[in-house]
């Protein structure tokens, strides 16, 4: 019974709703497997808690009972699409403070510092305001949202993020009508982060969306994934999603949030004008300098059935089109 | 060294330039070229290429160092072919699936995109070298000519390197390493010959070559 239980977690037309994480489903497995070698025992303490008991046998694991988190459903959610492993999703990883290869961050964001944590919003807002990240993780119910996520470099995943719109944050500092951009500064300390010099970006990285690219429902300030806090190489303990653009728009470990009259400075823009733009939106009809977006390669699948069409706005057109219209998103790529 | 020699210590050359390809097939099977399968073959390819072309060059400075390591030069064909097998293999993977087979699209990357321009223009400067590479080929043409067309193995491995830097991110460093072993490489020709001209107490380099 408890095998056939657990090769149902395994199938992929569950309701996202009821998906396991995938370490706690490996520790299901696990504890199976001792369960198998120590008879009942071990069955009924799965019936008594078996996230407590499998973190118990195996406390080495880096997902633990005690950091999942608790959601409700979104109506903003993707469907339709297969999830990305959560193995892929935290062991292929673009944080270049941890290392260029993206296999670096899995293994040397282990350091980061995730408490205490603050993000402190200033700028053209009537109330500037410094939050905890305890605080931030109540101000409004936790969704699970799957979002398509598209990288620059032509890869893609499918991802259930959890967090809820930034617009809730927004909203409580009361930003002004002069407040046209938001700006996005990650967490930079050069003797965490020494990988840093990896590449030739100048930290602390920056971000930037227009306001109301900011306060479109989409936009999603992101504290979990797969039911689970975030892990360190994806921008743990808060970060930004914005599934319509390219990955790097959705800038890790924020610590910072700025309001301005005029547009930030961002950090790839900075590097290469000509290859990142500003609104950097997914657009298979906008090349990238050295290769056509119009094909994207699925994450996670055999070499061969890699291949997927890149869609306008990432798929989102119907939610954030209208944002873009009578713009040239040729000269505005 | 006899022929026998030769030929025993070529098992292990053949089995060590095999080995990038037969991993590849076998993790191809086994579904164990991580996330992004296709970025790991066509990178693992060009690497194979790029640094087969490297150690195929280094050869002839080697060689310099002592006369007993002359025997090394029965070696350098067989590591230049192999070079252009994993080239091929690379500019295989791009059009295959990269580019799906569409002339259209190989078109528009080579005269569009820079590095893909230089990259196929390493490739390409290979093909005759590996046409010629054989003992009728280089009767045919004459030592001296043979030579000067070999030449251009500097320039197409030159161009490899461009097209490694030109298609990272700008700003990341990843071939430095490869590029300072290449100035190396580069550098110990003129060196070694110094190096002869020196210990034979002769200041005019007449034995350049």
């Amino acid at each position: 019974m408890l095998i056939r239980k657990h090769n149902l977690l395994d199938g992929s037309a569950i309701p996202t709703s009821e998906i396991t994480p995938q370490a706690k489903y490996e520790q299901y497995k696990r504890l199976s497997r001792r369960g198998l070698l120590t008879g009942a025992g071990a069955v009924a303490a799965t019936a008594l808690g078996a996230d407590r008991i499998a973190d118990l046998l195996a406390p080495s694991n880096r997902v633990h009972a005690s950091t999942k988190l608790e959601t409700v459903k979104s109506p903003l959610t993707t469907t339709g699409e297969q999830l990305t492993t959560l193995q892929d999703v935290t062991h292929y990883n673009n944080f270049y403070e941890f290392g260029v290869d993206k296999s670096q961050p899995a293994q040397n964001a282990g350091t980061l510092p995730t408490r205490p944590w603050t993000i402190k919003v200033s700028g053209l807002v009537k109330a500037p305001k410094t939050f905890d990240i305890d605080t931030l993780l109540k101000l409004h119910p936790l969704e699970e949202r799957v979002y398509r996520h598209r990288c620059v470099e032509r890869w893609s995943m499918v991802i259930p993020w959890v967090g809820y719109s930034l617009s809730e944050l927004t909203k409580q500092c009361e930003p002004l009508a002069t407040a046209k951009y938001v700006q996005f500064l990650s967490y930079f300390d050069p003797k965490v982060e020494k990988w840093w010099s990896e590449s030739g970006i100048r930290w602390p990285y920056s971000e930037g969306l227009r306001m109301d690219e900011a306060m479109n429902p989409l936009t999603l300030l992101t504290f979990g994934l797969y039911g689970d806090i975030l892990p360190n190489q994806n921008g743990a303990p808060v970060r930004l999603t914005v599934p319509w653009k390219y990955g790097y728009k959705s800038a890790k470990s924020i610590v910072a949030i700025k309001f301005l009259s005029s547009q930030p400075p961002t950090s790839w823009n900075d590097q290469a004008p000509d290859e990142y733009g500003f609104y950097s939106n997914v657009n298979p009809n906008h090349d990238h300098p050295r290769w056509s977006q119009k094909y994207e390669r699925r994450i996670g699948q055999a070499f061969y059935a890699q291949q997927r069409t890149t869609l306008m706005f990432n798929g989102y057109t119907d939610q954030v089109g209208s944002l873009y219209s009578g713009m040239d998103l040729n000269r505005y790529y | 060294m006899t022929k026998k020699t030769r030929i025993l210590l070529k098992i292990p050359v053949w089995l060590a330039c095999l080995t990038p390809w037969a991993l590849l097939v076998s993790n191809s099977l086994t579904s164990q070229l991580g996330p992004d399968p296709t970025k790991s073959l066509i990178h693992s390819t060009g690497t194979a290429a790029l640094y087969l072309l490297m150690i195929s060059l280094a050869i002839t400075p080697l060689r310099r160092l002592s006369p007993r390591l002359s025997w090394l030069i029965h070696f350098r064909r067989l590591l230049g072919l192999f070079a252009f097998f994993y080239g091929s293999l690379h500019l295989l993977c791009y059009v295959s699936l990269y580019a799906y087979f569409n002339p259209a699209t190989v078109f528009t990357d080579v005269f569009k995109r820079k590095f893909i321009f230089v990259g196929m223009a390493a490739w390409a400067l290979l093909v005759p070298l590996a046409i010629t590479s054989t003992t009728g080929w280089i009767r045919r043409l004459g030592g001296k000519r043979w030579n000067l067309l070999h030449k251009l193995v500097y320039l197409s491995v030159t161009l490899g390197l461009i097209h490694y830097w030109w298609q990272v991110k700008r700003g990341v460093l990843s071939p430095l390493p490869e590029t300072i072993a290449l100035t190396l490489i580069f550098l110990a020709r003129p060196l070694t010959t110094f190096w002869a001209n020196h210990r034979r107490n002769n200041p005019l380099p007449s034995s350049q070559s």
